[in-house]
């Protein structure tokens, strides 16, 4: 077993029996889809909630609307079948509140409801969540169950 | 302009590094009143991380940190973290309160105590900042958490995380004379205003 790594605006694929995990999501989202036929998965640890925020460079895997569709096509590649894939997500807090109105503090909840429309789009069902709340997660996806675990600092562990 | 990291020399480098020498050198006298004992500091480091390594010089992302956070505003855009470990924590709470913490979670008094304590001392630091650039520097009212440093700090790369996939940050430790306290400074400036702080100081930018 395995354990496959994605860093910070990265994504990455997995198969049974290995896990595939990204550490300390903040106000970024953890996106998971897994196939429970072929037990292939894929995360994408999303940071913006969309491609037209972005000035420079492009990388796809930063934004929610670039990052999902992407990771659909990396897991087809790998031979998972997307009309099976389910999603979970987790991540999306604030870590910290302030009275500002300024929209890039609220950006945990608007890359949770970026990556929920892009999933509509692509037609992929939600399976469970654990999106909000101000501390952060790390979380594990075991490609054997599809099940994902979730470990925070205050608030436990547990899994989806 | 984050592109622009790559125009930067030697000399660019050893700017920014006094940047963090003095605003740290000022924080870390007056934490040095605070608490009535000498506070050393090391040499700044000023490096251009990528993302998934900023967290690597406070011991990993899933490693626990108290961090004061504030937003700075006028004309150098940026953000700030002082980030502490809880042992560090807790002996700047007996240190400022005069009592040891109640438990291992921290009361509201702790945590207000030591928003304040980063608070000073990142106020201490932007204010030398602003005096020695002659530049117009206004903090956000501060903001503390207790987390993973990796969720923490990514906090203060959403911004930059529009422009491009690394930050400047200008790294500070300073200690007490037994490391009972030892805290570090981040200033991510916002990159696309890096050219303003060495026109402030007479730099050229080749």
């Amino acid at each position: 077993m395995n354990i496959v790594k994605v860093g910070m605006a990265d994504l990455n694929v997995a198969t049974n029996p290995d896990r595939i995990r990204t550490t300390g999501l903040g106000s970024c989202v953890g996106v998971t889809l897994f196939d429970q036929v072929t037990k292939i998965g894929g995360m994408a640890h999303v940071m913006l909630p969309t491609s037209t925020l972005g000035k420079g460079e492009l990388n796809i895997a930063k934004y929610a609307d670039t990052a999902i569709p992407k990771l659909i096509s990396d897991l087809e590649k790998r031979g998972a079948n997307r009309r099976r894939l389910v999603a979970k997500l987790a991540g999306g807090a604030q870590m910290f509140s302030f009275s500002s109105s300024s929209d890039i503090m609220r950006i945990g909840p608007r890359n949770v409801d970026a990556c929920k429309e892009a999933l509509k789009k692509e037609g992929i069902r939600i399976l469970s969540e654990d999106t909000g709340g101000n501390w952060g997660r790390t979380i594990e996806m075991d490609c054997a169950t599809g099940s994902l675990h979730i470990r925070t600092v205050n608030q436990g562990v547990k899994e989806i | 302009m984050s592109k622009g990291f790559k125009d930067f020399g030697e000399f660019q480098f050893d700017v920014l590094k006094e940047i963090g020498n003095i605003g740290a050198g000022n924080a870390a006298t007056a934490l040095s009143k605070l608490i009535s004992k000498e506070i050393d500091m090391k040499v700044p480091q000023v490096q251009i991380v990528g993302f998934n390594d900023i967290a690597d010089s406070v011991g990993g992302a899933e490693n626990v940190v108290v961090a004061v956070f504030l937003r700075i505003e006028g004309d150098i855009p940026g953000n700030m973290f002082f980030l502490m470990s809880l042992n560090s924590a807790h002996s700047l709470i007996k240190e400022t309160l005069g009592m040891e913490p109640a438990g291992e979670e921290l009361t509201e008094l702790e945590k207000s105590a030591l928003c304040e304590v980063g608070n000073i001392l990142i106020g201490s630091y932007l204010s030398s900042l602003a005096d020695f650039t002659q530049l117009n520097l206004q903090p956000s009212v501060p903001a503390l958490a207790i987390d993973m440093a990796g969720a923490i700090l990514s906090y203060g790369l959403i911004e930059l995380g529009q422009s491009g996939d690394y930050a400047l940050a200008i790294d500070t430790v300073f200690f007490e004379g037994n490391e009972e306290v030892q805290g570090h400074f981040f200033l991510l400036p916002d990159p696309a205003y890096l050219g303003k702080i060495f026109l402030a100081l007479g730099v050229p930018l080749e």
